[in-house]
């Protein structure tokens, strides 16, 4: 009889999910998730950039297959990892019976945790029964999305690391920038769009590395407005930037040409920048920690002679830190003229 | 289908050459209007002091406000004026060839083709040229598939074949371009595609208007010139027939001239609806359905509401304000006190 109660017993224990424990993600809500997490699906493309930072063994694909010119720029077991689509942002593709299929321990997403995101996670996590969790992906919460998202992947260490590094480069970029006064902050206009007549308003997360970086965006309404709006020439001519940033490399290659841009500040003054994409864009695309290496960047760019550090090094040693990949010098040599406005 | 427009003359229709002036009259007043209103402060002195430099040719290069007032807002105010002449005039083609008043120049897909082709533009990543001329190419192949589904279905009404081939080759191009928009990257694509989605002058140069011009140009002349015929067709096929106009030939050419006129401006401002579904009602009520004196009437009206349109587009907000967004809003209630009122502008 004893014996029969205990087999019962066991079998009743195999059959419960792997010891669980509770996580609380950046919406406030807590979500029970396996003591060990192995398998990650990546909702969007952010989440994925987040995933393979933290733990690339875990991600179980990427939203978008990689691009030829993006391999090399991510490490050799992960370039291959299959497409899966996207479950948020705009226009979700991901099927949730792939989704199942792929076993995952988790849901991740990273990004904005508005009300339509938050209903999402729950209408997923309720449907799927996967635990689904959502971190803030804006630039003032990398450090505490770091550190959550770490521990909830079993990772808290190299979470914790990552943290600290995000932080003391935002307290170095303080320092400095406290002693630099609004009025002398350059003006930076980011282009998007072939035309390079889209781009995102002040505070948007697709530009708030502007902001983050000492600069000062000119698209700003004044209203608290964000998002991403088509500008038009004069509007530009009007605020006349004296940086452009773009990663639109068929608007970099027209605009230094271009009579009607020549008479804006930034052209006059050769101060037209392009950011690489690969493996991620630097400044964005997707909005995603990918930034901070373009946080060095634009700093650098901005401020020359407060952030002297050499280039090659930033990239190399973000890279590897973050990226897991040891670039040798070809490949760097190829995101620093990048960098310099000369695409693949 | 079939309402048929009986008298030429609509009551109390104002004579059409009297219009004609007053509309010009308007426009002439409302080009110089326009070119000093935009987020750049511009005042008249400033704008006939650039047109003296460049009349006495001691223009600086990369000045700003010669910058403006000739490569920005200048062209920008011929595109209206090109934009939304041609889209009205191409509206009162299709709605006197299909005797329908609720036909707009999307009727046969050109704007769902411009679209797709467009999209499929900004998907490869092109440059804006070459964006430009697969939108222009997109819709001239989506009106040419729709003629010839139209020409292979015989034995039926053929203007109800038309209509229908054009709804479901405009569905099918309208598919395509949301399986582009799922396929293309959200942060870089995307937005570009929404916007040129929703049609916008903001990037429109000097360049832009030489490929359309001309085009619109050789796409209006045989309109006017075929305008008494077209009047004739707006009968009925059998009524036509019997005063001797080649039905069929003359229909082809006035889908094929008032496509190219479409497809031209589409190409360089995106997808703007509403006006060749609305002004050519204003233009009927104007100076009555006739077509020879309606098809001038019409231009010169969607000319001049395309301008103000746009103009409004610059300046009531801090961005761009998208022209699909502007024509819809202020078309659509429009339209419905048009219904409202009753009066069957239409016979």
């Amino acid at each position: 009889m004893v014996q029969r109660v205990l087999l019962i017993l066991a079998v009743l224990l195999a059959a419960l999910p792997a010891a669980a424990r509770t996580v609380t993600d950046s919406a406030g809500r807590t979500v029970e998730v396996p003591d060990s997490v192995g398998r990650v699906f990546a909702a969007g493309p952010p989440a994925s950039v987040l995933v393979y930072v933290l733990k690339p063994e875990a991600l179980l694909g990427w939203p978008r297959a990689l691009r030829a010119e993006e391999r090399p720029y991510v490490a050799e077991p992960y370039r291959d990892l299959p497409e899966t689509g996207r479950l948020t942002g705009r226009g979700g593709d991901a099927n949730l019976e792939l989704v199942l299929a792929l076993k995952p321990d988790v849901i991740v997403d990273f990004g904005s945790v508005r009300d339509t995101y938050v209903s999402l996670a729950d209408r997923v996590q309720a449907q799927t029964g996967i635990p689904y969790l959502l971190f803030d992906g804006r630039f003032e919460s990398t450090a505490a999305s770091l550190r959550a998202a770490g521990a909830a992947l079993g990772v808290a260490d190299r979470g914790e690391a990552l943290a600290r590094d995000v932080e003391a480069s935002f307290a170095g970029l303080d320092a400095a920038l406290a002693e630099i006064p609004e009025a002398q902050r350059p003006r930076v206009y980011l282009a998007r769009g072939p035309d390079g007549l889209e781009t995102g308003l002040k505070g948007s997360i697709n530009t708030e590395i502007i902001e983050r970086a000492g600069g000062r965006n000119v698209a700003d309404p004044g209203d608290g407005r964000r998002g991403l709006v088509q500008a038009s020439l004069e509007q530009v001519i009007v605020a006349d930037p004296d940086t452009i940033v773009t990663w639109d490399r068929n608007f970099y290659r027209a605009v230094r040409t271009d009579p009607l841009w020549a008479g804006i500040a930034a052209v006059k003054r050769g101060r037209v920048y392009l950011s690489p994409t690969a493996p991620f864009g630097w400044i964005d695309r997707p909005p995603s920690l990918n930034r901070l290496m373009g946080l060095k960047w634009l700093a650098g760019l901005f401020y020359p002679e407060r952030f002297p550090s050499d280039l090659r090094t930033q990239v190399r040693t973000f890279y590897s830190t973050y990226y897991h990949v040891n670039l040798d010098g070809p490949a760097i040599d190829r995101l620093i003229e990048w960098a310099d406005g000369r695409a693949p | 289908m079939g309402r048929r427009a009986g008298a030429l003359t609509g009551p109390g229709a104002m004579r059409s050459p009297g219009a004609v002036a007053i509309l010009a009259l308007l426009l002439a007043a409302a080009v110089p209007a326009a070119m000093l209103v935009g987020p750049y402060p511009l005042t008249l002195a400033q704008v006939l002091a650039a047109v003296a430099a460049r009349l006495s040719g001691s223009a600086t290069i990369g000045d700003s406000v010669d910058t403006v007032v000739f490569a920005i807002r200048l062209p920008r105010v011929a595109a209206a004026l090109l934009v939304g002449g041609a889209l009205a005039a191409a509206g009162t083609c299709y709605q006197t060839l299909f005797r329908n008043p609720l036909v707009s120049p999307d009727i046969l897909g050109v704007s769902a083709g411009a679209g797709l082709g467009a999209v499929l533009g900004i998907f490869l990543s092109l440059p804006v040229a070459a964006i430009q001329g697969m939108a222009f190419a997109g819709g001239l192949a989506c009106v040419a598939l729709v003629a010839a589904v139209a020409a292979a279905v015989r034995g039926r009404d053929p203007i109800l074949v038309l209509v229908l081939a054009g709804v479901v080759v405009g569905a099918l191009a309208g598919a395509a371009t949301s399986l582009l928009k799922v396929l293309a990257d959200p942060y870089d694509q995307l937005p570009a595609i929404t916007f040129w989605l929703l049609g916008s002058l903001a990037s429109i140069r000097a360049g832009d208007l030489v490929p359309a011009l001309p085009a619109v140009a050789v796409g209006l002349v045989p309109l006017v010139l075929l305008r008494w015929r077209i009047n004739v067709l707006a009968l009925g096929d059998d009524e036509a027939r019997a005063l001797g106009v080649e039905v069929r030939r003359l229909r082809a050419g006035v889908i094929l001239c008032a496509t190219l006129v479409t497809a031209s401006v589409v190409a360089i401002a995106g997808v703007v609806g509403w006006v060749g579904l609305v002004i050519p009602h204003v233009a009927r009520m104007l100076v009555g359905p006739g077509f020879g004196r309606l098809l001038p009437v019409a231009a010169l009206l969607g000319a001049l509401y395309m301008l103000v349109v746009d103009t409004l587009a610059r300046s009531i907000g801090t961005a761009e304000v998208p022209l699909g967004i502007l024509t819809a809003a202020i078309g659509a209630p429009f339209f419905l006190w048009l219904l409202a009122r009753g009066r069957r502008s239409w016979s």
